[in-house]
């Protein structure tokens, strides 16, 4: 990487986009301790895997796109199967969690469906 | 045509992530694409998948906005949640949604929408009741989550797997 083939609105603007998507990761991350319930922990790190996700793969595609001189869609992909694949951890510990509260009878248990 | 493409989709899918990974495409590189996008489909017949039907381009393009909007507004909703900026009182429970879409791979996307979105958590759906069981972060503001679901993903979901 040679230094200086990047204008500096470019660099100015892949920083905002890496940063922007780190600070959501971070609050979700936050949001682990200040939240109090189980299931009211489990949306905060969506965060992390939504905008902060998709924040930092646009700044990533950006400089890769401006340093090789042709789009760079690569990162997407990255995207794509973290977005299809999450569900799938989430999904169990939602369900994991509903399962042992109503057998253990716990106050704040799910209602039956 | 299904005996030399079973899987359309999949081998599109395949032939365009060999591309993308493969930038920028030289002729080896799409005949290797087109190989792939060939081969590995005929593979998954030994594990005969559900046939996927999509129709309704105009349905998915709009969805996909719907779908892109709703995750910036409810990360900003939750991260000022966290923040604790959020003023008033804040009631999370639980919400049971009735479903009418019953197509195993609209159900499928269904679940990736709500958990694309934060502030809503894919908890339980009962294939019997057809009834599926989400949490909800916040669900002061008034907003009809039942209906929410329904007119903004279930409806255009049913059009495109119909």
């Amino acid at each position: 990487m040679n230094e200086g083939a990047l204008p500096a609105w470019a660099a100015w603007l892949v920083v905002l986009l890496a940063v922007s998507g780190a600070g959501f990761s971070l609050t979700g991350a936050f949001g682990l301790i200040r939240l109090k319930t189980f299931y009211e922990r489990v949306h905060a790190p969506t965060l992390g895997a939504t905008l902060g996700t998709a924040l930092i793969l646009c700044g990533s595609m950006l400089l890769l796109s401006l340093l090789e001189g042709r789009l760079v869609l690569r990162d997407a992909l990255i995207g794509i199967f973290l977005t299809v694949t999450t569900p799938v951890t989430l999904l169990l510990l939602a369900r994991t969690a509903a399962h042992r509260d109503r057998y253990e009878g716990n106050p704040g248990a799910p209602p039956e469906v | 045509m299904s005996r030399i493409l079973p899987y359309p989709l999949l081998s599109a899918a395949l032939t365009l992530t060999w591309l993308v990974l493969n930038a920028p495409p030289t002729p080896g590189n799409v005949l290797l694409a087109l190989l792939v996008g060939l081969t590995v489909p005929a593979v998954m017949g030994a594990l005969q998948p559900r046939p996927v039907r999509v129709r309704a381009p105009a349905t998915i393009v709009r969805l996909l906005g719907i779908v892109l909007y709703d995750m910036v507004r409810s990360n900003l909703d939750v991260a000022r949640v966290i923040l604790g900026l959020r003023r008033g009182e804040r009631r999370t429970g639980f919400v049971t949604v009735p479903l009418d879409l019953r197509e195993p791979y609209g159900l499928t996307v269904l679940a990736i929408i709500l958990t694309a979105t934060p502030g809503t958590l894919w908890v339980q759906y009962d294939s019997d009741t057809r009834c599926l069981l989400m949490h909800v972060l916040d669900y002061t503001e008034g907003s009809d989550w039942e209906r929410r679901v329904k007119d903004r993903y279930e409806r255009p979901l049913m059009e495109i797997f119909s």
